[in-house]
């Protein structure tokens, strides 16, 4: 019985330390509520549009480029339409494609690092050796090669491929199946070392099925270093999205995401340079918050950071 | 290509039509392929071999490549190798001066922030560090095209320069271009920089060395920098592919003709035989990089071996 005491003692203490060590660290504190901040306004995105009364779809030709004013708090772009309000939508899609997409390649990561970790051998080498192959591909150039990839001729039905939410679909999928490799990597390398521990020879003794040994006895002593990687791998899907879609390859208009309202601005940079200003600085803004909160939990997380 | 006039806005202005009448032909000859009948487009599918099946495609492009021979480019109707290999010189240019730039300032700011940790000018270059990481590449391009450009006129927004003009004369359109690639790279560095020297001041050897007397800078210099350097190489040689990813967005945002611009405008123009070979070349570079990174180990720590490194 003591030594149950023992070990489940300084679990819960621990769990305070990663709660005030994070709390401590300003930066992350900071990032934290500059990103609530920017997901609830961009819930409120509606609330906004008909208290303001303005709107970040419709197009107003008599309105254009209107510098910023009462009702319209950043003016109006190329089009008539609102930049505030706009900036809102672009948040729900660029804050929803990082989260999804970074989560699904969280996933992917999770599952090939576990069962290559776990099962060692011939599978442990085809996996990471496949992983190796992902990490060598460009990301940039591959990601615009799966973007620009008709999908009818793939055999997806003409109206999904051309539907309104397809390119948002399409760009968390490409990104999640490109996006993998760190969590992949972590993860056997943390399994590789929580294997051996006696609880997982206790539970292979008992006649556990391999699955839940790894899922209930490993995934969650594993947790930590995916949590940290998701983190900071949100802040560069949304920086990918952005890329994308000011190409031209990611969302499509007339849905508002942070990249495309970029794609005409640079076009547009000696006329209203202001409409290429906004979009930037809140990408950057948001990069920089998920940034500073990723590192924060890695520090809070990261037992060898006590050592500064 | 230097674009005519003088006026900073202008020229800008004038890069956008070269870009966008670009395009439009290119869409011309992809539209009649797409259209699938005819006998126009019947020819062309023949010309590019677009009859045959994927595998006997891939099979003839495979055996022709193994033989040198990657085809002709669609949009420029020359051979492939001819219109790549000025352009790989124009982004070994662009990435040499950047990579040299950004590891020559990122190295003393990591060392500076390492001996001073938790200190404002730590926090100072964290922030600087942070910035870089995450500020939108193509944005930071068109905030410099607006201010330098379009608003003080000081430097080109874009282009290469006419090819007969002097290296000097070019150098202007290289400013802006190596500035957006080097604040990305130069940031992360930084913080490998930092990271591996704090790792390395850790150390009982450094204890032993202040110890026996050594002054500070030679503590740091000799035993310091000499053992962060080794980690710090493999980063960097690891790095390349994102190096490549970020060539791709700042050649594509000033016009510069390398590489980068070479892959993104074949992919969106099908010029499939370019893209292929562009792909494959930036693949190597990753690989060579990789390639690099094992052998930077095992030249810079004796007791790193290649065996050792196969055991793990």
């Amino acid at each position: 019985m003591t030594a149950i005491d023992a070990d489940t003692a300084p679990e819960i203490a621990g769990k305070h330390l990663y709660w005030s060590r994070l709390r401590a660290n300003r930066a992350a504190m900071a990032s934290a509520a500059v990103l609530a901040t920017i997901v609830l306004l961009s819930l409120l995105a509606p609330v906004f549009e008909s208290l303001l009364g303005v709107s970040a779809t419709r197009t107003d030709l008599f309105n254009q480029y209107a510098p910023p004013d009462a009702a319209h708090w950043l003016g109006t772009d190329e089009a008539g339409r609102d930049v505030f309000t706009r900036l809102l939508y672009g948040g729900r899609i660029s804050l929803l494609v990082g989260l999804v997409a970074a989560v699904g390649a969280a996933v992917i990561g999770t599952t090939i690092g576990l069962i290559a970790g776990y099962h060692g051998g011939w599978l442990d080498s085809v996996l990471m050796r496949s992983t190796d192959g992902v990490i060598a591909l460009p990301l940039l150039p591959l990601l615009i090669v799966l973007a620009a990839i008709d999908l009818t001729k793939l055999g997806v039905p003409d109206g999904l491929a051309n539907s309104e939410m397809a390119s948002l679909y399409r760009i968390v999928f490409i990104i999640a199946i490109v996006g993998w490799t760190t969590v992949a990597r972590l993860v056997r390398a943390a399994t590789l070392s929580v294997r051996t521990r006696e609880f997982v020879r206790a539970a292979e003794a008992m006649g556990a099925r391999s699955s839940v040994i790894m899922l209930r006895h490993i995934l969650p002593n594993v947790v930590s270093p995916i949590v940290v990687a998701t983190t900071l791998s949100i802040g560069s899907v949304i920086l990918l999205e952005s890329v994308l879609s000011f190409l031209g390859l990611g969302i499509q208009p007339p849905v508002p995401s942070w990249g495309n309202m970029l794609t005409n601005a640079q076009e547009l940079a000696t006329r209203a340079p202001a409409l290429a200003i906004w979009p930037g600085a809140i990408i950057f803004m948001t990069v920089m918050a998920f940034n500073f909160l990723g590192d924060g939990l890695q520090d809070a997380l990261d037992p060898r950071a006590t050592r500064r | 290509m230097r674009l005519i006039g003088v006026d900073p806005g202008l020229r800008f202005t004038g890069w956008g039509i070269v870009d966008a009448e670009d395009n439009r032909l290119r869409h011309v000859a992809n539209g009649v392929i797409r259209s699938g009948s005819g006998e126009l487009a019947q020819r062309l599918k023949r010309l590019h071999g677009l009859d045959l099946p994927l595998w006997e495609r891939y099979g003839n492009w495979l055996g022709a490549a193994l033989g040198g021979d990657f085809g002709y480019s669609r949009t420029y109707n020359r051979p492939v190798m001819d219109i790549l290999l000025p352009r790989l010189g124009n982004t070994v240019i662009l990435l040499g001066l950047s990579s040299l730039l950004a590891i020559l300032i990122a190295i003393p700011l990591g060392v500076i922030a390492a001996t001073r940790p938790q200190s404002p000018l730590d926090g100072a270059i964290n922030l600087f560090c942070f910035a870089g990481i995450s500020v939108p590449p193509f944005w930071l391009a068109l905030v410099f095209i607006l201010v330098f450009a379009v608003s003080l006129g000081w430097l080109p927004a874009g282009g290469m320069g006419a090819p007969g003009e002097s290296l000097f004369a070019r150098l202007e359109f290289l400013v802006l271009p190596v500035v957006t690639l080097t604040i990305a790279s130069m940031a992360s560095y930084t913080r490998f920089a930092r990271a591996a020297m704090i790792e390395v001041l850790r150390q009982d050897y450094i204890r032993t060395a202040r110890a026996k007397g050594l002054s500070g800078r030679r503590t740091l210099f000799g035993h310091g920098l000499r053992n962060a350097m080794l980690p710090l190489t493999t980063i960097i040689a690891l790095d390349f592919g994102s190096l490549f990813s970020g060539a791709l967005i700042t050649e594509t945002m000033f016009g510069y003709l390398g590489m980068g611009k070479l892959i993104y405008d074949s992919i969106l123009g099908n010029d499939f035989n370019v893209a292929l070979v562009g792909l494959l070349l930036a693949t190597l570079v990753v690989l060579i990089g990789n390639f690099l990174a094992d052998i930077a180990y095992a030249v810079l720590d004796p007791r790193i071996s290649f065996r050792t490194l196969e055991a793990a």
